[in-house]
């Protein structure tokens, strides 16, 4: 298809000049940009603001979609548990056996955990969460892994809380709006998790890689003890997360540690939970994470 | 013109003689669609890799490319804002990347007044691959562990899905300029 004739410009001084400074906005347009990305790179919380005034402005449409997603999964889910009824009850009945079994077992280590603890002046570290909520988006074309959380400063949410799901951490607070709130994804290139084993304690550091996985990097380097398998939680250190959160699963190992899935789906899990910053709920004395951030802690 | 016009259904030809099209919606729909495009993020889709196509840019490409003339050189900067806003790339990535595509497509324009199908699809997959790599660049710059191999699934299915985008926009620009207004 050619061009409409408008805009070749021959020889009228009006059309050459309405080309021109068409360019010449355009050209505008590229150096304002490039100006807003070295502000944007430089500090990457410079227009937190105009982000949280955004994303709140869209957010009653991202919950009632989030919700429509849940109840879209459950009743899929509610069809293929007909069909399954009959052997899923015997194989529940089973579990459920057991499962009383060991919860009886799991009452008396608690106990005693919480004796030995009382025994030796340590608080229980699970504080209470701030609030629970939906994820209701991601940055899913970008390479940031970003989520937006229907919840914000309205609830007390300040940034640098962790976020975490039933079945491990997802991320932590990093910007918040009033009513929503940005969590940047333990998955994100940007995100640095200290954790340990679970069996032993080996100290490594989770990077992520914005593909889903984590890089796993040894903070003893050595001979890789690591194998395919071993789960991996937060070891505290840093003072954001509390210790012992579940974080990933090596998948399979490199020279320097290894590559890991995460545990905690974020799109499988419809609430999670903002729990205060770890050291801030222990009430300790400021060390690493930023005094920014616990001043506006609430307890 | 009358007949049938997609989205809205049959158009009796009687209602359609003696009204223009709405000059609001005419102006203003090109902007919206590109605008919505760039909501995206807010979909309660939780990715943990970069799949999504960025509908925004595709959008502000099948205009472009469908009706030459209707987004102004300029109009990269003002929708480029509005997808930094929700897309979590550093602020003003796109309003860069935005408005250098304009610039670039127009300058294409004058090099070959005269383009194909094919030609059409090769200039927007170069733009697409080049803004979500720029883009990559851009967001991930502290971090190394960011490989080409992340993103080659999403400028693939961004690539192919461009003609289909490009019908889309063939289907609203009818709506755009369906007679509405009666003159009187």
């Amino acid at each position: 298809m050619a061009p409409p004739s408008n805009r070749r410009s021959g020889n009228s001084r009006r059309a050459q000049y309405s080309s021109f400074f068409s360019f010449l906005a355009g050209f505008i347009g590229v150096g304002v940009g490039a100006g807003f990305l070295i502000i944007a790179i430089a500090d990457p919380s410079a227009f937190a603001w105009l982000r949280g005034t955004a994303s709140d402005a869209v957010s009653p449409v991202s919950s009632v979609a989030a919700k429509g997603r849940d109840s879209g999964s459950n009743l899929i889910e509610e069809i293929g548990g007909y069909f399954r009824a009959g052997s899923q009850n015997a194989l529940l009945r089973r579990e459920l056996a057991l499962a009383k079994a060991k919860l009886v077992e799991s009452k008396a280590i608690a106990e005693e955990n919480a004796r030995l603890k009382a025994l030796l002046k340590i608080a229980d570290g699970k504080p209470a969460p701030v609030a629970t909520a939906r994820l209701i988006g991601s940055t899913s074309s970008s390479t940031r892994r970003m989520a937006t959380l229907h919840t914000g400063m309205s609830d007390g949410i300040a940034a640098g809380m962790p976020v975490i799901s039933a079945r491990g951490l997802v991320g932590r607070v990093i910007e918040t709006g009033s009513m929503t709130s940005r969590v940047l994804l333990i998955t994100d290139g940007e995100s640095m998790v200290p954790v340990r084993r679970a069996r032993d304690g080996v100290a490594a550091l989770a990077q992520g890689q914005a593909d889903g996985t984590l890089r796993l990097r040894l903070i003893d380097l050595g001979i890789n003890p690591l194998k395919p398998g071993d789960t991996f939680v937060t070891s505290g250190s840093g003072g954001l997360f509390r210790p012992g959160i579940p974080v990933a699963v090596v998948s399979s190992t490199t020279r320097d540690g290894a590559l890991a899935r995460v545990l905690s789906d974020p799109s499988a899990s419809e609430f999670v939970a903002v729990e205060p910053v770890w050291s801030s709920a222990l009430a300790r004395p400021t060390t690493a994470a930023g005094p920014a951030i616990r001043t506006k802690a609430p307890q | 013109m009358a007949g049938r016009l997609p989205l809205l259904g049959f158009v009796d030809p009687r209602r359609s003689l003696n009204r223009v099209p709405s000059p609001v919606l005419a102006l203003a729909l090109p902007f919206f669609s590109v605008m919505l495009g760039s909501l995206t993020p807010a979909m309660p889709l939780i990715a943990s890799a970069p799949i999504l196509p960025p509908f925004g840019l595709l959008l502000l490409l099948a205009w472009r490319q469908v009706r030459p003339g209707v987004l102004p050189i300029w109009s990269g900067l003002p929708l480029g804002m509005f997808d930094d806003l929700f897309s979590g790339q550093p602020f003003g990535s796109a309003m860069m990347l935005w408005s250098l595509t304009m610039v670039a497509l127009e300058l294409i324009d004058m090099q070959f007044p005269w383009r194909t199908y094919l030609l059409d699809w090769s200039v927007s997959a170069a733009v697409i691959a080049t803004s979500l790599v720029l883009g990559m660049l851009f967001a991930g710059s502290a971090t190394a562990s960011i490989l080409l191999v992340t993103i080659a699934p999403q400028v693939v299915l961004a690539i192919l899905l461009f003609p289909l985008i490009g019908r889309l926009v063939a289907r609203l620009d009818h709506v755009r300029l369906t007679p509405v207004v009666e003159l009187r």
